[in-house]
């Protein structure tokens, strides 16, 4: 049992954490275009992320993130300029314009292109790029492979396929570059299409080879040994989690989406869906837990820093929801005419509970076998 | 423990038997060797004892395995998970997870043990083979000899009353091998499990052995018992084991130890005479050099300012361990790797600069994994293809195939060949366009002691014809029978360059067995010893 004393020593957070963290400050950044709120919601994950990140592979996968995200609002930009005139407000350039047929009516190409368009375009743009970013601080912060670790056993062998896919790829690239070395070793050329067809084929026979060496080995350790479970409760299981996830995608849409049905002021689409879909989630997962006869391994606890950081992510989340219901324009930054942004302070409060986690998640363990020296306290005094 | 029972073996579409009416008997705590040329049937026979055959490979088992008690017609592999662990030759192809600590962990998880007992159980096992500081470790950066302690820890953890290995030490260095073998002994004596494992390089394995058993081939029986006793008049045999056939030893010595105790009086007939081996020919004209060459990737530096000049003639071999540079300064002198600084002439020329069709007239390379360069469908569609890349004449891929392996079925799948077949057909498809410098990385990697000696005869002939050849390797045995000339790399650079048996008798890790039994007489092979014996009649 993890106690309150140990849970804050040096260890990796659960990745269910972190990104049910990421997906709350993902979905503050959703109900907001103002551009201080959505650079202060960028800046305060970059920081948990510098604060907490391993020294693993994946952990340098935030900046990846913001440089996509950085694209994605150019893409933006570009769309704008050259589909989405409106014609109104202040005109900085005319593009010559494309007559379309009626059929296309709604959609115009060129034609004038006006700063108020452009703002507007560059504030969505940096809402997605945001978005981006959050999902970006949890894949760095998240072990995958240990997030896979977590997944109920009803979907076991989903998890084991995809673990196994992520330790089959770098092999399958090391070994492509193996063979194209090989055709020039051979004296054919190594550059061109012929060689990329060249190589395909023995690179196809060779993942083969390497996928029943795997299976071989798997079966040898006891993989699939199952208890026996009668057909229809296989079948009620799947027909659970499949129902359980897809309402659970519409509910998490609808949620994130705020211009879909409302019914009371109240999203239709979201919570009775959402909720309906977790519970046939847990259902189908309870039941189909009982088809696998394994264990698991030091298993990530739960304890009270995966409480705060998850707290911390739902609380940016409500706050930005509240500012919201409060006053439907209140986080809207005007576009028509342009003017600065205000700062309201309700979701300023939820930016800093987003940062939290930078004090609340256990440090970072350093790692073993590594150059690291521990320096005994008294010596460090010194030094 | 282990028990055959007339068991006979059939894949699916063949119409041989692979192993018939085989019957053997392995008792409890004891480590059995299996040996034999390859294609014999080992590897198969291996594969039985979990159910693997047949039950995963398919084809027909007539007879009966039994392993403690369990006959695997009635349980497959994953029932018989906690009694056999079965680790395979490439380790790497065999892991499931990313780290060492998971890796432990995975085979007890499959058999749902409670979450105390897999903690206990990983903590001893990385207290068992040395691995508590790699714990963390993915399993991807860990060295060849790592891998392989990770891969026989991850069977253990379940606790197996049999431990099944597949060439445990082939890909790897000699101290690294050592660090294997010694957890394996390890094993046998504290824990009293019983090991089944199949290795070529039997000067490795055999004086742990309690048990040899020798498969010679289908339809004979197969031969189990004493190791001395087994390896008498055993086809393949390691140095030692021959050298006391040529001596007259009883009993045969197995282990360098035994054999020095009993070679007081061949030392003494050897006094005076002088090993008969062809000279480094230093004076020949110059075929490659590399100079200063620095290879980086990453943070790691895998060449730093090595140099190596190389004239015709020679057979030269580069040691060291796992990771030392060899296979870069390999593939630095066949220009796949780019130096960052440094020059590379091969033949006059820079062969990264070279186009690929132009290549195989400058420098050939045989690579580690050799099938990579087979491609087509059929042996002879193999040759034709080479004809025509290397615009040689028809039939000239051919003709050399049959010198170097003779007897070939030429619509046979490439695929199905034994390692020296496939070996032979790969030298051929390089040396058709008669390329100066002959490049070979690891080149006897699952190759029996008689491929072996073809291997041998074919590198000699080739210096003797005005090749150069350049070979990638642990074996020192090989590089005893056919190196003129051995250099020693560690951490990119060349530690020791000299004539092979100046280098190899210095040196505890690379002296032959021949070497360290006559010590400090410089004999390298029991051939030199035969020939000298000969001389003196």
């Amino acid at each position: 049992m993890t106690s309150l004393r140990t849970a804050f020593l040096p260890r990796a957070l659960h990745p269910g954490a972190w990104w049910l963290w990421a997906i709350g400050l993902a979905t503050a950044a959703s109900r907001t275009t103002n551009p201080v709120l959505l650079l202060l919601l960028v800046a305060a994950a970059g920081y948990v992320v510098a604060a907490r990140r391993t020294p693993a592979p994946w952990s340098r996968s935030y900046a990846a993130f913001l440089r996509l995200g950085l694209i994605v609002i150019a893409l933006r930009m570009a769309l704008q300029v050259l589909f989405g005139s409106t014609g109104a407000g202040h005109v900085l350039v005319t593009l010559p314009e494309l007559p379309l047929p009626s059929w296309a009516a709604g959609v115009s190409l060129g034609g004038p292109v006006t700063a108020e368009d452009l703002l507007a375009a560059t504030y969505e743009g940096l809402r997605l790029a945001t978005i981006l970013a959050c999902v970006g601080a949890a894949n760095s912060l998240a072990n995958p492979s240990r997030l896979l670790r977590v997944v109920p056993g009803a979907l076991y062998e989903v998890g084991v396929a995809v673990v196994v896919a992520m330790t089959l790829a770098p092999q399958l690239v090391t070994e492509a570059g193996r063979l194209r070395q090989a055709r020039r070793l051979r004296g054919r050329p190594d550059r061109g299409l012929r060689s990329v067809v060249g190589v395909a084929l023995p690179l196809l026979e060779s993942s083969l080879d390497r996928s029943l060496q795997l299976a071989a080995a798997m079966d040898s350790r006891g993989y699939g040994r199952t208890a026996g479970v009668p057909r229809a409760t296989r079948r009620l299981t799947g027909a659970l989690v499949l129902l359980g996830l897809t309402g659970a995608a519409l509910g998490s849409f609808g949620l994130l989406d705020g211009g879909s049905p409302q019914l009371a002021g109240l999203p239709l689409l979201g919570w009775p869906l959402l909720l309906g879909g977790m519970a046939a989630e847990v259902a189908g997962f309870t039941l189909g837990g009982r088809r696998v006869g394994r264990s698991r391994y030091r298993p990530d606890p739960w304890a009270l820093p995966e409480w705060l950081v998850t707290a911390a992510g739902v609380g940016t989340a409500v706050t930005f929801l509240a500012a919201v219901a409060a006053d439907p324009t209140s986080l809207a930054a005007p576009v028509a005419p342009p003017a600065w942004p205000g700062l309201p302070l309700l979701p300023l409060v939820g930016i800093l509970l987003a940062l939290v986690p930078a004090w609340a998640a256990p440090p970072v363990p350093t790692a073993r076998g590594s150059a690291a020296v521990r320096v005994p306290a008294s010596e460090r005094v010194a030094a | 423990m282990i028990r055959f029972e007339q068991v006979t073996v059939t894949y699916g579409g063949l119409d041989r038997p692979v192993l018939a009416d085989v019957d053997l008997h392995v008792p409890e705590g004891e480590l059995a060797l299996v040996v034999g040329p390859t294609g014999v049937g080992k590897s198969t026979l291996l594969r039985c004892v979990n159910g693997l055959v047949p039950h995963f490979s398919g084809g027909t088992l007539l007879g009966r395995v039994t392993v403690a008690g369990r006959d695997t017609r009635t349980h497959p592999p994953r029932e018989l998970a906690d009694v056999v662990g079965v680790v395979g030759q490439d380790p790497l192809a065999g892991f499931v997870t990313d780290v060492v600590e998971d890796e432990l962990a995975y085979g007890m998880e499959s058999l749902g043990l409670a979450p105390q007992v897999m903690r206990k159980r990983v903590e001893e096992t990385l207290d068992l083979l040395g691995l508590a500081d790699l714990r963390d470790r993915p399993l991807r950066t860990l060295s060849g000899g790592q891998r392989q302690r990770v891969a026989i820890g991850s069977v253990l953890t379940t606790h197996p009353q049999v431990l099944v290995l597949d060439e445990p030490t082939s890909a790897l260095d000699p101290a690294a091998a050592e660090e294997v073998l010694a957890a394996l002994q390890r094993l046998v004596h504290d824990l009293g499990l019983t090991v089944l494992l199949a290795e070529h390089r039997l000067e490795r394995v055999v004086q742990y052995a309690d048990r040899v058993v020798r498969l010679d081939g289908v339809g004979l029986p197969v031969v189990s018992g004493d190791p001395a006793r087994v390896l008498a008049h055993s086809v393949v045999a390691p140095p030692v084991v021959e050298l006391g056939r040529l001596a007259g030893w009883h009993p045969l010595p197995l282990s360098v130890r035994d054999a020095r105790r009993a070679a007081g009086p061949l030392r003494e007939r050897l006094v005076g005479r002088a090993p008969l081996r062809a000279v480094d020919p230093a004076d020949g004209p110059p075929v490659a050099a590399a100079r200063a060459l620095v290879v980086r990737y990453g943070d790691v530096v895998a060449l730093r300012g090595a140099s190596l000049a190389v004239t015709a003639g020679e057979v030269v071999a580069v040691m060291g361990r796992n990771g030392a540079g060899k296979s870069t300064l390999l593939n630095a002198l066949v220009g796949l790797t780019v130096p960052s600084a440094g020059v590379v002439r091969v033949a006059g020329a820079d062969p990264a600069q070279l186009p690929a069709r132009d290549l195989l007239r400058h420098a050939g390379l045989v690579p580690q994994e050799a099938a990579d360069l087979l491609t087509a469908e059929t042996v002879a569609a193999e040759c034709s293809a080479s004809d025509r890349d290397c615009r040689a004449a028809a039939g000239a891929t051919r003709t050399l195939l049959d010198r170097l392996a003779p007897g070939i079925d030429g619509t046979s799948h490439p695929r199905d060949l034994s390692e020296g077949q496939r070996l032979a057909l790969v030298l051929a498809l390089v040396l058709v366009a008669e390329p100066p410098l002959l490049l070979l990385d690891e080149p006897t990697r699952g190759l029996d002691y008689t491929a072996k000696a073809r291997l041998v005869g074919v590198l000699r002939s080739l210096a003797a014809q005005g090749h150069a050849v350049v070979m990638a390797t642990h074996d020192v045995e090989l590089v005893a029978e056919v190196a003129t000339r051995t250099v020693v790399m560690a951490e990119g650079e060349i530690v020791a360059d000299g004539p092979t048996a100046e280098v190899l008798v210095a040196s505890p890790a690379f002296a032959p067995q021949v070497a360290k039994v006559l010590a400090p007489e410089p004999w390298l092979t029991v051939g030199e010893v035969a020939a000298a014996l000969e001389v003196a009649g």
